[in-house]
């Protein structure tokens, strides 16, 4: 046994040997040659090297460390993790959790304007709309596992119907809303009929060519979309027809955001327990299982992107009406990267997950302006080893428990 | 007895390769009806046909559900099938490995309920009252399939015998008067097959669902059989009782090979 060990243990050193001898050498131009162009010299930090080659051989323990302790028994360990519930869902699962937790939550979400700067409500703002995309696109995402990689198509569809309904016939933002959830809707089962055949990979590639495509037409479509010049003087939604300052209407967005939060998180919650989340459910995890059971595919893909796409709407006109200008170039397809991203690293199919990775993903790269170059560096390497060591996300989803008693079938939800 | 099931010269073609050659095949209500053939003689094919997953080159498929009327299901969708009553397992387990035991089977009930999205934003009256009897109804037929402890577990989780019948408990959940088996046996031990043969007679005895399965375990399906059929190269070469079956000389051709009498 403790031969076994020795073993293993002068094999991981060699490894580490060899880890180290790689980061010396290809580190080597960057860390210790450095040529002073004034003096035109050439300055060899030998001492470079050697940190380098330390931290790489300490690190790589570390790594290895870490690694093996989520390998080891891995299938066996990941199921194990899988039954047993973190703290987090804990908290949204069990009441007497959840309800002081919501109440501190609740509180903190109504105090946070008044006590923080009007940058900072602006962004906080931002996240929340990342919020409720993640929420959507987790629909599709998450629950049907069709993956979308141009829902950016949909939240440009919302913020671009609020944007002309305004400029040619002077909609205001309370119409807007319901008009741009219902364009994104259509554009979404619009794009569910040529996908419906589609899986995997070529969905993907067929649903970014959606998402490219609708950025380029609203880029060169002049006479429609006013081209990359976009339109500007979208109005704030008024208060019952007060006109606000700016500072008032940036916190009254705020609110009007935690509200289409607080929706979104509802009714997705709902929909995720119901016969129609059991069917997207299925579609995930087996497309030809799923039709055995008696459910029509068709219907189930046409649902899961018109449901994914509407809240993509909904934000559409929240963000048009937020920054009061909206054009082209805040549709690319990295906003929906970032979005998925909120989906994969909070966790697919878990509500709180979604919320907490879109707060991280999106207020992290402000906060890191501290460390103003580095800071998107920082940002991917916080990414990467999220996946590395928590593949499942922040918090995985759970799958709701029922409890029996014994005798019959009188029944009670846990 | 008119057949609950029946194939009318029904062909299979994949490019050149003839699957099925014009089978006409009856499936008798209150019957154990099992298929048996060598590899790739078509038998799944077959079942794909039946239940929608291939559209038959030629010919037709009609049901006969008790009590209705006899209709043609040729072509139709997967779900069709599964709605007008015929419904199926796979030879490779085909579970939802990340839902639960419960969930698995309520899934089964989708097709017997009608929530739509307004219904589960809502969670109106008439929504949880038939939410709760999918519930009631899943939780029943896990019970009477003697899997009621584990539905909370996750279905990949479960032992491979229990995933076997999950599946089982999965497509009865869908309300059908006839099931489709394919090799359900396959892979078990030889005390897991017994237990899934007293388990195929309740479903006959018991539930009144007449039952037509594929299977290689020729104990098994001359114990458990009403009528056998056997085809070899998508061809019919023989029907019978297990019995009759068990003397044919051209099953035992197919089976073992020309030169056999020597």
């Amino acid at each position: 046994m403790s031969d076994l060990n020795n073993t293993r243990y002068i094999e991981g050193v060699k490894q580490s040997v060899v880890i180290s001898l790689w980061f010396m050498f290809l580190t080597f131009p960057i860390m210790v040659i450095r040529v002073d162009t004034i003096e035109k010299t050439i300055d060899w930090r030998w001492m470079n090297m050697v940190y380098v080659g330390i931290s790489s051989f300490v690190l790589s323990f570390v790594w290895r460390y870490l690694t093996g302790k989520s390998t080891s028994r891995k299938a066996e360990r990941a199921d194990r993790k899988r039954e047993r519930k973190s703290f987090l869902q804990r908290v949204a699962s069990e009441k007497k959790l959840s309800l002081p937790a919501i109440a501190v939550v609740a509180l903190a979400a109504a105090v946070f304007p008044f006590v923080s700067s009007t940058y900072q409500t602006n962004i906080m703002t931002t996240a929340l709309m990342y919020v409720v995309l993640g929420l959507g696109l987790n629909i599709v995402v998450g629950q049907a596992g069709l993956l979308n990689l141009g829902y950016v198509a949909f939240y440009a569809a919302g913020a671009y119907t609020y944007a002309l309904l305004y400029y040619h016939f002077g909609v205001g933002f309370w119409l807007a809303l319901p008009l741009g959830a219902l364009a994104a809707t259509i554009l979404g089962i619009l794009l569910a009929l040529p996908v419906l055949r589609l899986q995997g990979d070529y969905l993907a590639i067929v649903t970014l060519g959606f998402g490219e495509i609708t950025r380029i037409v609203l880029e060169n479509w002049n006479e429609f979309s006013f081209g990359p010049s976009g339109i500007s003087g979208i109005p704030r939604p008024g208060l019952f027809g007060m006109e606000l300052s700016m500072q008032d209407a940036q916190v009254y967005l705020y609110f009007l955001m935690i509200g289409l939060c607080i929706v979104t998180m509802f009714v997705v919650n709902r929909l995720q327990d119901s016969r129609i989340g059991r069917a997207l459910l299925a579609l995930r995890e087996d497309e030809i299982a799923c039709q055995a059971m008696g459910i029509d595919k068709t219907k189930v893909k046409m649902t899961a992107f018109a449901l994914g796409s509407t809240w993509a709407g909904l934000v559409g006109v929240f963000f048009a009406a937020k920054t009061t200008f909206v054009n082209p170039a805040s549709f690319t397809f990295l906003e929906s990267a970032m979005i998925l991203s909120i989906v994969v690293l909070g966790g697919t199919g878990s509500i709180i997950g979604i919320v907490i990775g879109a707060l991280v993903l999106i207020l992290l790269p402000e906060y890191l302006r501290a460390f103003s170059d580095y800071r998107m560096i920082l940002f991917g390497i916080i990414m990467v080893i999220m996946m590395v060591f928590r593949p499942q996300g922040i918090v995985a989803g759970v799958r709701k428990k029922y409890e029996f008693q014994t005798e019959g079938d009188k029944l009670k939800k846990l | 007895m008119s057949a609950i099931l029946e194939t009318k010269n029904l062909s299979m073609n994949f490019g050149g390769l003839t699957a099925l050659d014009r089978l006409d095949i009856g499936v008798l209500p209150g019957e154990i009806t099992a298929l048996i053939g060598p590899n790739g003689a078509g038998k799944t094919t077959l079942f794909n046909c039946i239940t929608g997953i291939y559209s038959p080159t030629a010919g037709n498929i009609f049901i006969t559900p008790p009590g209705g009327r006899r209709r043609e299901i040729t072509g139709l969708n997967i779900n069709k099938v599964t709605e007008g009553g015929v419904a199926r397992t796979f030879q490779n387990i085909r579970l939802f490995p990340d839902m639960t035991v419960l969930e698995n089977v309520m899934v089964g009930r989708h097709c017997r309920a009608s929530a739509g999205i307004l219904g589960a934003i809502l969670r109106d009256g008439a929504t949880m009252t038939e939410e709760k009897s999918i519930v009631a109804t899943s939780y029943e037929i896990l019970q009477r399939m003697g899997l009621a402890e584990h539905v909370n577990l996750l279905a990949r989780n479960l032992p491979y015998g229990l995933q076997r019948r999950l599946e089982i408990a999965r497509a009865m959940a869908t309300d059908p008067f006839l099931l489709l088996l394919d090799e359900p046996a396959a892979g078990m031990n030889p005390q897991e097959t017994k237990d899934l043969e007293s388990l195929i007679i309740r479903i006959r005895d018991e539930w009144k669902i007449s039952v037509f399965l594929i299977e290689h375990d020729m104990r098994l399906v001359m114990g458990l059989s009403d009528s056998v059929y056997v085809i070899d190269y998508g061809e019919l070469i023989a029907k019978g009782t297990p019995q009759e079956i068990r003397r044919n000389p051209e099953v035992i051709k197919a089976y073992l090979g020309e030169d056999v009498s020597a």
